[in-house]
């Protein structure tokens, strides 16, 4: 048995949230049985969307491929059931707000049969590199909610000198305790995939990072590390704070190295990865499973019996929802993440998708208050994680400001939501800093189309400018051609061209 | 008494000086300006100003003989943004305009060569006797190729 250790950066701000957690922890994860029916998103990912290659009719089998990744950022979708492709098409989903995206709809036969393939047992023996082009077939993404391409990311940090490879568990959310069931039933997935991303970028330590309101996940990975017996991998409890979970506030909890303004943890030497993702990467590399199911919570008072699910990625929420034992009579709203961070839905039928790792049924939301006028307490401002000035921000949002806003680093603003909850005139900040944020992008995308048209406008002004030079130049050289053969040489030709025309006449 | 007169008299002397040679510099200045102001505009190159291109408005944007509302592109963001450059009265646009693209209807195209002779940004590909298309992404939407097209075969399509 590993101890945890204590030994910690310090984090700014925070706040200490009531964690519901208890609820949904009570069982053990619970599988949800094959749907009749499985719609597969091809955008789950940070990046473009994968391409199909597979077609209407096509008969698909369980951890086969059906859109591969286009472009240089991307993730592979593969069919989380055996069945037939019936339609590929627009389909609702959770991820944009209202929005349809494409997706390949398979119809389950039920028989689950998988696709042959080989597990890597020996992976030790592959070379770095083609491990990660083996992560990189497995669709493997960003279980913490982001959904950045997991090879890619480890790819980046090939590129840079990381140190560190830090395993997130914190999990800081309130409801949300997939991660938590995760590392008490799958202790061993996790840190053997935490070995495998240890090879794959050749680092030598390993933080496992857990809030200390997980005591039960902390005792059974003390426990697994102490059998597996590797000192590389180190147990780290951090206290319950929100949003110590999120990427740049691990880092320097667990560190105390503060990652810079625009950067990313590479730029200090750290990696961090889900837990989720690591136990991903151990069914993929070592058990030939590719990202084709994952552990969800179904959570808050408007289930019936709040529980942790294994479900296949594209089962409809409705279904997970339903196997939880359904909704309570209260149940009003739902969200798709927690309930900081999240995203609430008007409808349930959505698929689970990659990065559904919450769903919430609440009842009623208690009335929070009117919007009123900022009375710049400064509260917004104490509890921001990332040392913003929130107060400042919303003044220069209110002015649509772009110059100040970026100055006062809106752009490294988290959305973590803790202004919100604190500010005491009930002013929505993080909602209105999102709208800002998107029209920053806006503005950038504008001056970068302006910028590309007035480089081609030039390009071309200098085209035409060398095209009427080269113009002129054999202008004057056929001019000095023909004073070089001389008058008399001229005269023939004007006697030529005089017959020619006469001959045209008659 | 006139130890501090002639201390002011001194001081005024070389601050008029200063400002004198610093207001004929100013003139040199102007280039920046001209920079300045064209960095705001949309570079769509349409014309629709009045001047043949965005660098030739912004010229007259700086020397005060133009509106700062005749660029329909730009809307209202770049009228409040040359607005606080200039120093002058943020005003109403002149016409405004949905941004577009062109579109050619590639089965009516003779391949006349016309459209991508007006294009200012070169976002027309095709040669002569053949087929022309729009690049898209590349189309700022400035309606020149519009009025050359002999068969009257490009449109005018709204982006969202």
């Amino acid at each position: 048995m590993s101890a945890p250790t204590y030994d910690l950066g310090k984090l700014h701000g925070g706040l200490r949230l009531p964690g519901h957690k208890n609820e949904s922890t009570a069982n053990p994860i619970k599988d949800v049985p094959i749907p009749a029916q499985l719609v597969l998103p091809i955008e789950q990912h940070v990046g473009e969307p994968a391409q199909p290659v597979v077609g209407i009719g096509d008969r698909v089998l369980k951890g086969q491929l059906v859109a591969e990744p286009d472009g240089e950022m991307g993730a592979p979708v593969h069919a989380s059931s055996s069945g037939t492709v019936v339609a590929i098409e627009q389909w609702p989903v959770s991820r944009r707000h209202g929005d349809k995206a494409p997706c390949i709809v398979i119809e389950c036969d039920g028989k689950d049969e998988a696709i042959a393939g080989g597990a890597i047992e020996d992976y030790p023996s592959l070379a770095p590199a083609d491990l990660l082009l083996r992560i990189l077939d497995g669709g493997i993404v960003g279980l913490g909610g982001a959904v950045f391409p997991t090879a890619q990311k480890l790819m980046q940090a090939r590129t840079c000198d990381t140190e560190f490879l830090i395993l997130n568990g914190v999990e800081c959310e309130p409801y949300i305790s997939c991660d938590d069931v995760l590392m008490r039933e799958r202790t061993h997935a996790i840190l053997s995939g935490a070995q495998v991303l240890m090879h794959a970028l050749q680092i030598n330590v390993c933080y496992v990072a857990v809030e200390s309101d997980k005591p039960a996940a902390i005792a059974r990975l003390g426990e697994v590390l102490g059998e597996l017996g590797d000192e590389r991998i180190v147990l780290k409890q951090v206290p319950t704070i929100y949003p110590s979970g999120g990427e740049d506030q691990l880092v320097q909890l667990v560190t105390n190295r503060e990652v810079p303004s625009g950067g990313l943890p590479t730029d200090v030497g750290c990696l961090v990865q889900n837990v989720g993702t690591a136990a991903a990467v151990h069914d993929w590399v070592l058990c030939n499973e590719p990202l084709i199911s994952r552990v969800t919570t179904v959570t808050g008072d408007g289930v019936a019996s709040p529980v942790n699910v294994r479900a296949r990625i594209g089962t409809m929420i409705e279904e997970v929802v339903e196997y939880a034992g359904g909704y309570t009579a209260s149940a009003r709203h739902m969200i798709i993440g927690g309930p900081m961070t999240g995203r609430s839905v008007t409808t349930d039928e959505v698929p689970l998708v990659k990065a559904t790792n919450c769903i919430l049924v609440v009842s009623e939301s208690p009335h929070i208050g009117d919007e009123l006028a900022c009375i710049r307490c400064g509260d917004c401002a104490a509890v921001c994680p990332v040392q913003l000035l929130p107060q400042q921000l919303f003044w220069y949002a209110c002015a649509d400001n772009e110059k100040k806003l970026r100055e006062f680093g809106l752009t490294d603003c988290i959305e973590c939501g803790c202004c919100d909850l604190v500010c005491p005139s009930h002013i929505p900040l993080t909602a209105d800093f999102r709208i800002a944020k998107g029209r920053i992008r806006e503005l950038a995308d504008e001056k970068s189309r302006a910028e590309r048209a007035r480089l081609r406008f030039e390009a071309r002004n200098v085209r035409l400018e060398r095209e009427s030079q080269e113009r002129e130049a054999e202008l004057a050289s056929q001019k000095e051609s023909a004073k070089a053969a001389g008058p008399a040489a001229i005269a023939e030709i004007l006697k030529r061209k005089q017959q020619r025309k006469e001959g045209d006449a008659e | 008494m006139w130890i501090a007169v002639i201390t002011i008299a001194v001081i005024a002397l070389v601050a008029g000086i200063a400002l004198s040679y610093a207001q004929r510099r100013l003139p040199a200045n102007e280039g920046d300006l001209v920079e300045q102001v064209n960095d705001l505009l949309p570079q769509t190159q349409c014309a629709q100003c009045g001047y043949p291109g965005c660098r030739p408005f912004a010229a007259a944007l700086v020397d005060g003989s133009a509106a700062i509302n005749l660029c329909p592109p730009g809307g209202d963001d770049t009228i409040r943004r040359l607005a606080r450059l200039l120093g002058k009265e943020v005003m109403p646009l002149a016409e405004s305009v949905v941004p577009a693209v062109a579109v050619i209807d590639e089965p009516a195209c003779i391949g006349c060569y016309h459209c991508r002779n007006a294009c200012p940004v070169d976002a027309i590909v095709g040669a002569h006797q053949f087929m022309h298309t729009v690049i898209a992404s590349e189309c700022t939407g400035c309606e020149l190729c519009v009025a050359p097209c002999p068969v009257d075969c490009i449109t005018m399509r709204p982006v969202s």
